[in-house]
């Protein structure tokens, strides 16, 4: 008869938890997401901050913004304008279809020209400054960081921040309002080119109603939006790009995120600024 | 021989690491971490890849600020300059980087012209002429229009040291300087550092874990090994330690390191 095998040592318990404890891991874990979130969001915060630290310091290096302007500005027009006389032009088609029910024809010009003004050509411009100069930037600073450009920069005493970031986000800000009004004018001669010209609207009802319908206030309200959303895209774009790390696949996923993190923080501060304008100037001129 | 005060130039060491603590995250890359740096001489610091070198010189000119620990060049206290004053302070040295970290959107000339437009008052022709000295010096004269991507790993290497030479440091780093070279490369880029050093009189810290190339330009030697400084010394000194680690490190590279068990 064999000895019976010895019993197995018995598992080891888990360790004892509290559920008190258990909860408070669950809810940690729960927010983490959140709390990365915020973490990031205040990691721009602080490196918008030291960008605007350099701004009164010397030297001052107008070239670099210029040259950030042209890129920023310049290089986004041709896409811009594009966009802008497409979306005037389909807006004014389904305006002139629209009110054509009512032989209200003539509002096209200023329902189009309202839409675009406060909502459609600062974020459309904005969305493709993203997807030019924010993306672009990211990919130039996340290659500058990963081939120590940025480090040699800072070995020659000089400031990346004030270098490479700051003129960028300057850029950002001045070009992005005005990129957002070109779009607006080449829309409305978009939408006037589909309205008066292809459907016959009259041209005297249809400036007469644009004349009501917009004011100035509604172009003003459009560009003061365009400045935050011009600061956002490009903020964005040199975060990702300046902290960027893990190569070339780390540079390709820092510009995947410039440009989708941009894209819904424009559409989500879009929302608030609105709310924030409406109360502060809003425009009801038209409806008098 | 006497050592002066940390808060005094001594004229024998001109840069001096004392008790530099740095952690990334978890992760102790150098722990008290004690190394002195002789003046006017090729001063190599060797170990493994990963070993921290690179995060070592960092902290030398503050591109690093570590966790505990100072570093005094000529009497300065290193991390307590801030400002205006690190910005003077960082012109002392020249770092010349592994890939050389040449502006790729700048000419050769551009690039080299570039510490002296930041930081001097000259006309654009005294830096053309400048530059052009450097870039003779090194071998690389008729460069200048050519843009970084059209030049060979070694000319990267060149120009990235004739940038770093402009204005005239007193310190001269170098970071892996013959990684990535071919023999002969490897021999020319060794040959342009000792002519460096004796031309400009510069005191010089070159990272490396080529030892052929480590004997061939060395005056002093340290070993940075699992977070610390395992040993530091004259050439003589290195190769006849009996340190294990440090034996094995110099016989697996194939030059004989004479006096060893």
């Amino acid at each position: 008869m064999t000895a019976p095998a010895p019993a197995p040592p018995p598992p080891p318990l888990p360790p004892k938890t509290s559920v008190l404890a258990d909860v408070a891991t669950g809810i940690h874990d729960a927010f983490a997401p959140v709390v990365r979130a915020l973490d990031r969001f205040g990691d721009h915060i602080i490196l918008l901050g030291r960008s605007l630290a350099w701004l009164p310091r010397r030297p001052f290096r107008p070239a670099n913004y210029l040259e950030a302007c042209e890129y920023i500005g310049v290089g986004s027009l041709p896409i811009v304008l594009l966009v802008g006389l497409f979306t005037g032009m389909v807006m004014g088609l389904q305006a002139v279809f629209a009110f054509r029910q009512f032989q209200l024809e003539s509002f096209a010009g200023g329902t189009t020209g309202k839409a675009l003004a406060v909502e459609l050509a600062p974020v459309l411009s904005a969305l493709m400054l993203s997807g030019r100069a924010g993306a672009g930037i990211a990919t130039e600073l996340g290659t500058m960081r990963i081939t120590e450009q940025i480090d040699a920069l800072e070995s020659m005493a000089v400031s990346p921040l004030q270098f490479l970031i700051l003129p960028r986000i300057i850029a950002g800000m001045l070009m992005a309002p005005i990129l957002s009004l070109l779009f607006f004018i080449i829309g409305m001669a978009g939408c006037y080119f589909m309205a008066v010209v292809v459907h016959h609207v009259d041209h005297g009802q249809f400036v007469l109603h644009t004349r009501d319908l917009l004011t100035t206030t509604d172009v003003v309200q459009g560009m003061l939006k365009s400045i935050v959303f011009g600061l956002i895209v490009i903020l964005i774009g040199c975060y990702q790009g300046y902290n960027a790390s893990g190569g070339g696949r780390g540079v390709g996923m820092g510009t995947t995120r410039a440009v989708v993190f941009a894209s819904v923080a424009i559409l989500i501060s879009d929302y608030f600024l609105t709310d924030i304008l409406l109360r502060v100037m809003s425009s009801d001129a038209g409806l008098k | 021989m006497s050592e002066a005060p940390l808060n005094e130039a001594d004229p024998r060491w001109h840069l001096r690491v004392r008790g530099l603590v740095k952690s990334f995250g978890t992760k102790i890359v150098l722990d008290q971490v004690d190394l002195d740096i002789e003046r006017g001489k090729v001063n190599v610091i060797i170990g493994a890849s990963g070993a921290g070198k690179s995060v070592l010189i960092k902290h030398f000119m503050c591109l690093l600020r570590p966790d505990r620990g100072s570093i005094w060049v000529d009497g300065t206290d290193v991390f307590a300059l801030g400002g205006q004053a690190l910005s003077k302070f960082r012109r002392k040295f020249g770092l010349v980087f592994q890939f050389a970290a040449l502006f790729d959107s700048l000419t050769v000339e551009e690039n080299c012209a570039f510490p002296l437009r930041e930081h001097t008052k000259l006309s654009t022709a005294e830096i053309k002429g400048i530059v052009r000295d450097r870039l003779a010096a090194l071998g690389l004269d008729g460069m200048q229009p050519m843009y970084p991507g059209s030049l060979s790993g070694g000319q990267r290497k060149r120009v990235g040291l004739a940038r770093a030479l402009v204005l005239e440091p007193e310190i001269l780093m170098f970071d892996e300087p013959t990684t990535g070279l071919d023999p002969l490369a490897t021999r020319n880029v060794d040959e342009m550092i000792l002519a460096v050093v004796e031309r400009y009189k510069v005191t010089s810290v070159v990272i490396s874990h080529d030892m052929a190339s480590v004997f061939r330009i060395a005056d002093r030697i340290a070993m940075l090994h699992d977070r610390r400084i395992l040993a530091s010394g004259t050439v003589d000194e290195i190769k006849a330690s009996t340190e294990p680690y440090l034996y094995e490190f110099i016989r697996t590279s194939g030059v004989a390191a004479a006096g060893a068990p």
